[in-house]
This record gives structure tokens, C-alpha cells and sequence, in this order.
């Protein structure tokens, strides 16, 4: 008896998983190692170390998430696997391991996009109603997507220099916060209040854009400033002022897209979709919107993990979207972007 | 040689004027603090190849590829290599390939850079302002310093 299991692979970034998918909603298992703890050292992700760990990683994920799902590989339907984009090293790991399952098993081979992955992540909530909007933001990402129906997706606005994810990471790295720094700088935030009124840049432009790097320079210059002249900051504040310059932005820009383009569904995706000031902000603003409804990833799905990617795998299986044996890592790859006269 | 800017704008241009010189091979390597001003740079070098995407920010995928200019411009960031992990990336074939490669962070990739190459030191000066930078020029090998004095001195 079939019931559309999946197995999903996602070695993207920091994390190795591997997650078993019933119906495109259910999660049997999804195993998540990451290598977090070994970047730290650096501040960020070592490409060698990632492809390595990756390789030590991914076959332990196998098993683990098979024993845990209790399937066996005549169980399963079809593998699917994130692309790109990513590291090239540590994507083709995914991505060998999932043709492999594939080719031994005979099973399909489903190709996903990790950004799709991400935005999919929502349909563990609820199924997704169209058309719908998209605000992903990740350590790599900050993209506005409209989706005018299932699988189909296309950039309404992007960063234009760092991404929002990043802008944590560095402002963090100033502050002598490990990597990722967003949980930790989210915390500090809820405690202090927005004195420095750093710049809200490209807010007022008529376009779904954003940039970070001008808000990321005014927070460096404040910090060494006060380094230069021995004067001690209070950090909570520090804290305060940069997130909700960052969230200043990202909501006004999704609200000014959402009253152009009315949607039945705002989802939001990826790790800075755990920040609790987001969360709590995007929630109030679309609560006075009639007619749209938010769909928060599930924080635990908002990083990097296998289990996404199987539920936008399923879509993409039901669609008859399918990879041969050729299928290769893509470390570019990214939506098309919607042509300027439909923004 | 050392040139002075006032804001991003003034960076932008003379990545701008750098850009007609270049050839494929050719690899700039940028150094300077978080927010110094090497993206900027870069977005500048970008507009003069005839580049229309947005150059963004390489750290999370650590190499970016823009194909739309006169030749390709090869975005490259170090900042979370460990020294000696370039060589695992294959930085090298694209050192030697059919392209710009412009290097931020570039003492994470010492072993790996060519003997020639264009390196440019991003330092800021609070006490001048907020958006004023140096950007001290440092070229190894003709190629290079003919690049120099040709695209700055006519500015």
C-alpha cells in the first residue's frame, strides 16, 4: 500500500538532513546534524569543513531517519533533494546521496529549490491557498516571492547588498556574539529600546527592495565610536535599534507588496523567521489586513532542515516534475524575477 | 597611491573607472573592515563591465558568478575561510579563467592569489565622517600598475 513517502535530503549549508514525508504533511522522521559548533571558530561556514562534515554525516541521517520513520526503502516513492542554492561542496553531497537512492531504488528523482523548500515549510501548518505571498529570510536570503499558484515562483523584491540574516551574523560578530548571532541578538532586543534610530534604508523607495549594508556600516561606526572615545554602550539598546530598523523595513516593504498584490496567504520563511520581534510585528500588521492570513513556518522547520524539502518535493512530484541521473548542484540557482510591468 | 572618498557614491565611480582596464585573469583582492566599503567597490567594478544584476554580498555562498558584462566578474568572499580552504574551492581555475575575480577578505586566501595582482586596503577615519574612506592601491606586476596610473590619474 503506497502513501506517498518521501525521502528529502538538504545539505545546503551548515546543516546534513534527511527527512521521511507522508503525503507532503506528515513528518516521520527529520534528522538534523549540523556542524554549527564547528564553524564557530570562524564565524561562519568553512566550505571544506561543511563538505566533509557533510559526507561523515549523511549516511548516519539515512539510517536514523529510516529506523525512526520504521520504513524501508520498498516503502518509499520518490527521493528529493535540495539543489541549490548553497555551497557547491556541500550541495553535491546531498544531491549524490539522493541519486544514488534513487538509482538503486528505482525511485523518481525530485529536484528542489531550498528557497521552495523554505516557503513550503508552511504546509506543515496548513495547505497553502493562492495566490500567496512569500517573505524569506535567511542568512543568505531576503526575498519577497509571489506564488501565483502551486510551484510556480517569482521574486517581487530582493536585497540589494546583504542579506538580513547576514546583517545579524555581522553586527553580531561586533558585539562578540558567536554565530548565528540572531537568537541571541533577538533576546538583548526584547530587553532594550530603540535609541540610536539607525537609518531605515530604501523604506520609502517604490519598490519591494531591501538593503542592510548601510544599516550594518551606521551600527559599526556607533560601536567603534564609542570604542574610540571609551564610551560604553548599552548593548540591549544596541540591540533594539538594529532590529527594528531591520523589521521596519521587511514589514513595510511585505505591507506595501500585500496592498498591491492582495494575497490570500503572507507566509513567512526561513531562520530569521524565528525572530519572535518579527513573528510578533508581521502578525499585528496583517491582523488588520481583511482577506490575508499569516502562515508563520513552524519554528522548529525555520532553519535549514530535510523536512521542507520533502513537502515541496511532494508538490513538485504530484506536478510530474522529475531529474535523471545528470541532476547537478546549482549553487545560483534562483527564481525568476516577476517582470516590472506586473509589480 | 591612496585616494580619498566622501561616500559610496565616489567608490562606486572609481570602481567604474578601474573596470575598462580589466581583462580576464585579472584578480583585485579587497581588504578592509565589516562595512569598509568592498561590496561597494565591487558594485562599482560591475557597473563598468556593463553588469545589470545587483551585486550583492558573496559571504553566504562564499563565490557569486555575474555573466552579463564584457567578461564575467567572479564575486568572491573569504570571510569564513580557514587559510589554505581555497585551494578545496578551485579558486585558482577561476584566478585563470575567462573572468574578473574580485576577492574580499583575501588574507584567508594568501596561499592561493597569483604573484599579480591589483590589492586594494578600504580604511575608514570616524574623526573625518562617517562615509569617508582611503583606498590605498597596491599593484603587483605591470599589467597592474599601468592600470593604475592610466584609469586614476585620468580621473
Amino acid at each position: 500500500m503506497k502513501q506517498n513517502l518521501i525521502m528529502s535530503f538538504e545539505s545546503s549549508c551548515d546543516e546534513t538532513s534527511v527527512a521521511i514525508i507522508k503525503n507532503g504533511n506528515k513528518i516521520l522522521s527529520n534528522v538534523v546534524a549540523t556542524q554549527i559548533k564547528s564553524h564557530q571558530r570562524f564565524g561562519g561556514v568553512v566550505p571544506e569543513v561543511a563538505s566533509r562534515h557533510h559526507i561523515e554525516e549523511i549516511t548516519f541521517c539515512i539510517r536514523d531517519a529510516m529506523k525512526q520513520a520504521n520504513v524501508t526503502y520498498d516503502d518509499l516513492d520518490a527521493v528529493a533533494v535540495t539543489y541549490g542554492p548553497g555551497l557547491v561542496g556541500a550541495l553535491l553531497i546531498g544531491v549524490t546521496a539522493a541519486k544514488t537512492v534513487a538509482w538503486a531504488h528505482h525511485l523518481p528523482l525530485i529536484p528542489v529549490n531550498h528557497l521552495a523548500g523554505h516557503i513550503y515549510a508552511a504546509r506543515f501548518i496548513k495547505p497553502i491557498v493562492f495566490p500567496a505571498l512569500a517573505l524569506v529570510v535567511s542568512g543568505g536570503h531576503t526575498e519577497l516571492v509571489w506564488m501565483p499558484k502551486e510551484g510556480e515562483f517569482k521574486i517581487m523584491g530582493e536585497t540589494r547588498d546583504d542579506a538580513a540574516g547576514e546583517a545579524y551574523d555581522k553586527i553580531g560578530r561586533v558585539l562578540g556574539i558567536n554565530y548565528p548571532a540572531g537568537p541571541d541578538v533577538d533576546k538583548m532586543a526584547a530587553k532594550g529600546h530603540d535609541t540610536f534610530h539607525f537609518p531605515r534604508a530604501m523604506d520609502n523607495d517604490d519598490n519591494y527592495d531591501f538593503s542592510f549594508s548601510g544599516l550594518k556600516s551606521a551600527f559599526i561606526n556607533t560601536v567603534h565610536h564609542a570604542h574610540q572615545v571609551h564610551k560604553k554602550l548599552n548593548h540591549d539598546d544596541l540591540a533594539t535599534s538594529f532590529q527594528d530598523a531591520v523589521i521596519d523595513v521587511l514589514v513595510d516593504k511585505t505591507m506595501r507588496a500585500l496592498k498591491k498584490h492582495p494575497v490570500k496567504q503572507l507566509i513567512l520563511a526561513g531562520g530569521v523567521a524565528a525572530n519572535h520581534g518579527l513573528r510578533s510585528r508581521l502578525e499585528k500588521q496583517v491582523d488588520q489586513l481583511s482577506g490575508t492570513e499569516l502562515i508563520k513556518a513552524p519554528l522548529k522547520l525555520c532553519g535549514d532542515n530535510a523536512a521542507m524539502i520533502g513537502a515541496a518535493g511532494y508538490i513538485f512530484y504530484k506536478e510530474g516534475i522529475k531529474a535523471d541521473a545528470s541532476l547537478n548542484a546549482d549553487p545560483g540557482l534562483e527564481f525568476d524575477w516577476l517582470p516590472n510591468e506586473a509589480k | 597611491m591612496k585616494l580619498e572618498v566622501n561616500n559610496s557614491k565616489e567608490t562606486i565611480g572609481i570602481g567604474k573607472s578601474i573596470a575598462k582596464y580589466l581583462k580576464p585573469g585579472d584578480v583585485i583582492v579587497l581588504d578592509g573592515d565589516l562595512g569598509a566599503g568592498k561590496t561597494t567597490f565591487t558594485k562599482g567594478i560591475a557597473k563598468g563591465l556593463g553588469i545589470k544584476r545587483y551585486v550583492v554580498s558573496p559571504t553566504f555562498t562564499i563565490i557569486k558568478e555575474y555573466k552579463d558584462g564584457r567578461i564575467p566578474l567572479y564575486h568572491m568572499d573569504a570571510y569564513r575561510l580557514d587559510d589554505g580552504s581555497g585551494a578545496d574551492l578551485g579558486l585558482d581555475e577561476y584566478f585563470d579563467g575567462d573572468g574578473v575575480s574580485v576577492v574580499e577578505w583575501s588574507r584567508y586566501v594568501k596561499s592561493e592569489l597569483p604573484a599579480q595582482h591589483l590589492q586594494i586596503i578600504f580604511k575608514r577615519d570616524d574623526l573625518k565622517g562617517e562615509n569617508y574612506r582611503t583606498l590605498e592601491f597596491n599593484p603587483v606586476g605591470d599589467h597592474f600598475k599601468k592600470m593604475i596610473s592610466e584609469s586614476l590619474n585620468q580621473k
